[in-house]
């Protein structure tokens, strides 16, 4: 604040004398706005994660600590040797490497093709992003009719029946069917985003990359790719991490089925608590799950920040 | 095929015709072409649009016609199955169940993200810039990972004489739909506060506002397009989840619509007539929403994305 002996000065210099005592106030002052939150998060994430950690180490059977007892790395080495679970997770792998490829493939082109000047492209926005909108266990149900009634139906109508069959009754097809339907959900919100990337290309730079001679292809690859690095960091980190997590569509599409051919990891954690009630296993098998999703992230956003381009 | 010294008027011939590719030259783009484009990105919208077509058509048939041919339009046109599937849903009671969750759950955490972010912001003191870090950091762990915890221990929190418990109630639910939400919420805000002139702020207070009528007078208002930001961000991901609800929620009179849906269907998947109308039900609410809100629903997942 700088000294000022016009109108008004008697408060300035109020404030400024109390700068000090004000300084003090305001920590506590901000302090106490902060507390709602904190003491949320505090109950909800942070507590409750700790006691996790803590279960994971014992008897624990879905009650209180008390009762229960420490017990070490049983149930990390039970998780381990749990062929079920170690599937799920390979599966989860296998099933976010599809998502990855194909959700950003298919974004990517849509956002290529939606960013030109043509009438409709704005409509068409808006239905490829609709799927998004509509949650993940509804979704599910959708596709759990078209899979098992529509495809039935064609395949009596075309005589097709080594494509057109009830696809959630075989183990491959039931995993394509998720990879489908989870593509189906995703390409539309990654489409967005690749689509904000676009158009914050300036255009006078792949003006004169053309003036310079560079064809589409070459204007494709060695301009606009990298400038849209930020953009596939963020698609890459939120294909790959919902992908981990999937739930609602595995739950709601084939329920793991069928056996328990297309259970993902998200679904074993979940089936180990509550359908075989092992509480202290589905514990330790989700704090295996964070670290792997933990190192994942932390790895990827190292890689693809390395490989930013600043304009 | 060279391009040198095409970049003449839109209407260079040459330029309409030699172009095979669109996508860096949309001006340059001939009539036929926009049309090739059009039918290109509406045949791949028929991918969007064919399953919900399916599903709509044959929500209407009749359980005979609905195993027989799922492709054709329905025989005879009712709204029976839908009166059917409403009753036993529930589902004007799922709806303002889901209503009521989602909104309050929404209002509470625009207002607690936004202080928060603010009163972090402007602390630039070691223990706050921690705490920040600390918050986006919680993005990291999955709900996976606390979910059977979370239950146990909040079961505990109850009041019988006056019939609180956080488990087993809508309040709850609200309550912990704002603490999984309020990572993310904090950093879009936290960075919408950073544009905020501290001058004003400082200014404000030489005429003697106080820290919190600063907040809601003169740095909420600066705040408001990110606010509408958060809160759709929000509506969108709390009225689909289903997750968390199916941990908390036991009473049926509680259930919110993902919660119906499920049991729903879990009672009646045989009938698929009943099932499907009961879909086209739940879908109803997300299209009004979306043809609504569509403007702010795109733009609010751009900033909550590139943001994030």
């Amino acid at each position: 604040m700088q000294k000022t002996t016009t109108t008004g000065a008697d408060r300035a210099a109020r404030f400024r004398k109390s700068r000090a005592g004000r300084r003090r106030r305001d920590t506590l002052v901000f302090t106490l706005f902060m507390l709602p939150a904190l003491f949320l998060f505090i109950n909800v994430v942070g507590i409750p994660f700790l006691l996790g950690v803590r279960y994971s180490f014992s008897d624990w059977g879905g009650f209180g600590l008390s009762g229960s007892r420490f017990t070490g790395l049983t149930n990390y080495s039970d998780a381990l040797q749990d062929r079920f679970f170690l599937a799920a997770f390979g599966r989860s792998f296998v099933y976010a490497l599809f998502m990855l490829v194909f959700v950003n493939l298919l974004g990517f082109f849509l956002a290529l093709l939606l960013t030109q000047k043509f009438r409709s492209h704005n409509l068409l926005r808006s239905i490829f992003f609709m799927p998004n909108l509509i949650g993940g266990l509804i979704l599910g149900f959708i596709w759990q009719f078209i899979f098992s009634r529509l495809f039935t139906q064609l395949g009596t109508i075309t005589g097709n029946s080594s494509f057109f069959f009830n696809w959630l009754t075989s183990d491959h097809f039931a995993f394509a069917a998720l990879v489908i339907v989870g593509i189906w959900q995703q390409a539309g919100y990654v489409m967005i985003i690749y689509i904000a990337g676009l158009q914050a290309i300036p255009s006078d730079v792949t003006e004169a990359a053309s003036i310079d001679g560079a064809g589409p292809w070459q204007r494709l690859t060695r301009i606009t790719i990298p400038l849209m690095i930020p953009s596939f960091t963020v698609n890459l980190f939120v294909t790959l991490s919902n992908a981990m997590k999937q739930y609602d569509i595995n739950l709601s599409l084939t329920n793991g089925g069928p056996g328990r051919s297309t259970e993902l990891v998200a679904m074993n954690i979940f089936n180990s608590a509550y359908r075989y009630q092992d509480f202290a296993q589905a514990q330790a098998k989700a704090v295996l799950f964070f670290i792997v999703i933990f190192i994942i992230t932390l790895v990827q956003i190292n890689v693809t920040k390395s490989r930013e381009v600043q304009l | 095929m060279t391009r040198q010294g095409s970049s003449g008027s839109p209407s260079d011939p040459q330029r309409r015709v030699s172009s095979p590719d669109a996508k860096s030259r949309p001006r340059a783009a001939g009539r036929g072409k926009r049309a090739g484009l059009a039918a290109l990105g509406w045949f791949l919208a028929l991918f969007v649009l064919g399953p919900l077509y399916i599903i709509l058509i044959n929500s209407f048939k009749s359980r005979k016609q609905i195993f027989s041919d799922q492709l054709g339009l329905p025989s005879s046109f009712s709204w029976a199955y839908y009166q059917e599937a409403g009753r036993k849903m529930d589902f004007g009671r799922a709806l303002w169940n889901s209503f009521w969750e989602v909104a309050v759950s929404v209002l509470l955490i625009v207002l607690i993200s936004s202080i928060t972010a603010w009163a972090l912001n402007r602390r630039h003191t070691r223990g706050s810039k921690l705490l920040f870090v600390l918050f986006i950091s919680m993005t990291l762990i999955p709900f996976q990972a606390v979910m059977l915890p979370l239950v146990q221990y909040f079961t505990k929190w109850t009041i019988p004489a006056l019939g609180f418990k956080m488990v087993g109630t809508l309040y709850g639910l609200v309550f912990f739909n704002i603490g999984f939400g309020l990572p993310l919420s904090i950093f879009l805000f936290h960075g919408a506060v950073t544009q905020v002139p501290i001058s004003m702020e400082e200014s404000a207070t030489i005429d003697g506002c106080n820290r919190w009528q600063l907040f809601w007078r003169i740095v909420f208002p600066n705040l408001t397009p990110m606010a509408i930001t958060v809160g759709i961000l929000n509506v969108i991901s709390y009225w689909n989840d289903y997750l968390l609800p199916s941990m908390v929620i036991q009473d049926p009179k509680l259930r919110t619509i993902p919660l119906s849906t499920f049991y729903f269907f879990g009672e009646f998947n045989i009938q698929w007539n009943l099932a499907l109308a009961g879909l086209v039900m739940t879908i109803l609410p997300v299209v009004l929403f979306y043809l609504f809100a569509q403007r702010y629903i795109i733009d609010s997942v751009m900033t909550g994305a590139v943001k994030g």
